[in-house]
């Protein structure tokens, strides 16, 4: 008699965890952790910048394979004259892999001389990464790159 | 905050209409937000989120900067020397910390 109640109850017991658990699917807490796609780049991109990007003018300087995605070295260059009435006003830098698209920006000024920047983002996995550069004269340009990570750098 | 330095390095001199490099690294750990302790705790976010280059009291240059941007932040970008002066940069931490850094630069 003892028994079967403990072993009924073990029947429940197992039961009710695994509805539990069925549940915490439903709601999409034991899902694999969101991160950004292509589209959420492209929502990014027009809540920054105003009109249609085009290809062109902006140069890369990112490696086709990294070793480490915690430190991997990005660098663009934005073709410009970089005058008063035609200059590189900002560039933006995303990531469609990463756990949010936004990677950084940058502002320029005609003083700059040169729209040229180069510094370090982390990767979490092989993705694209996206540069768009917003001129002073409205035109909008944009440049996609992928890179093969080895090992991400999203820090577990 | 003593474990963060900011470290900058700019020529000296220049030529007037020269551009010249500018290269910066603040040591941070730019701490994500999404990262966790031994006991399942989320670390909060901890970045430096803005960085602006002044010349002569001008802003030149500055950025935005979010998590996926690395620890130990580098970034080098350029000026067009057009007079002799003085760089300030400024870092900008969460939470409204401020960290800067001067340097001189002759034109000639």
């Amino acid at each position: 008699m003892t028994l079967t109640s403990v072993s009924l109850s073990r029947r429940q017991a197992l039961k009710g965890a695994s509805a539990f658990a069925l549940t915490l699917v439903a709601a999409g807490l034991l899902a694999p952790q969101a991160h950004a796609d292509a589209k959420m780049v492209e929502e990014a991109i027009k809540k920054l910048v105003k009109g249609t990007p085009e290809e062109g003018k902006i140069k890369l300087d990112l490696p086709q394979i990294a070793e480490n995605g915690n430190t991997v070295p990005v660098g663009f260059e934005v073709d410009s004259p970089m005058s008063k009435d035609d200059y590189v006003k900002s560039v933006h830098v995303f990531a469609e892999g990463n756990p949010s698209p936004d990677v950084a920006s940058f502002q320029f000024t005609p003083a700059c001389g040169k729209a040229a920047c180069s510094t370090r983002m982390r990767m979490r996995g092989t993705q694209n990464v996206v540069v768009v550069a917003e001129m002073s004269t409205g035109k909008v340009y944009m440049a996609k790159q992928q890179v093969k990570v080895t090992i991400g750098g999203c820090g577990g | 905050m003593a474990n963060v330095k900011p470290r900058v390095r700019v020529p000296k001199k220049a030529k007037k209409g020269e551009i010249v490099e500018i290269k910066t690294l603040i040591e941070h750990k730019m701490e994500t937000g999404i990262r966790k302790d031994k006991k399942g705790n989320i670390i909060p976010r901890k970045i430096v989120n803005r960085f602006e280059s002044r010349f002569n009291g001008n802003l030149v240059f500055s950025s935005d900067w979010h998590p996926a941007v690395s620890a130990n932040p580098y970034l080098s970008f350029h000026m067009l020397a057009d007079e002799s002066g003085e760089f300030e940069f400024k870092w900008i931490e969460d939470g409204g910390a401020e960290f800067t850094k001067k340097a001189k630069m002759t034109v000639s």
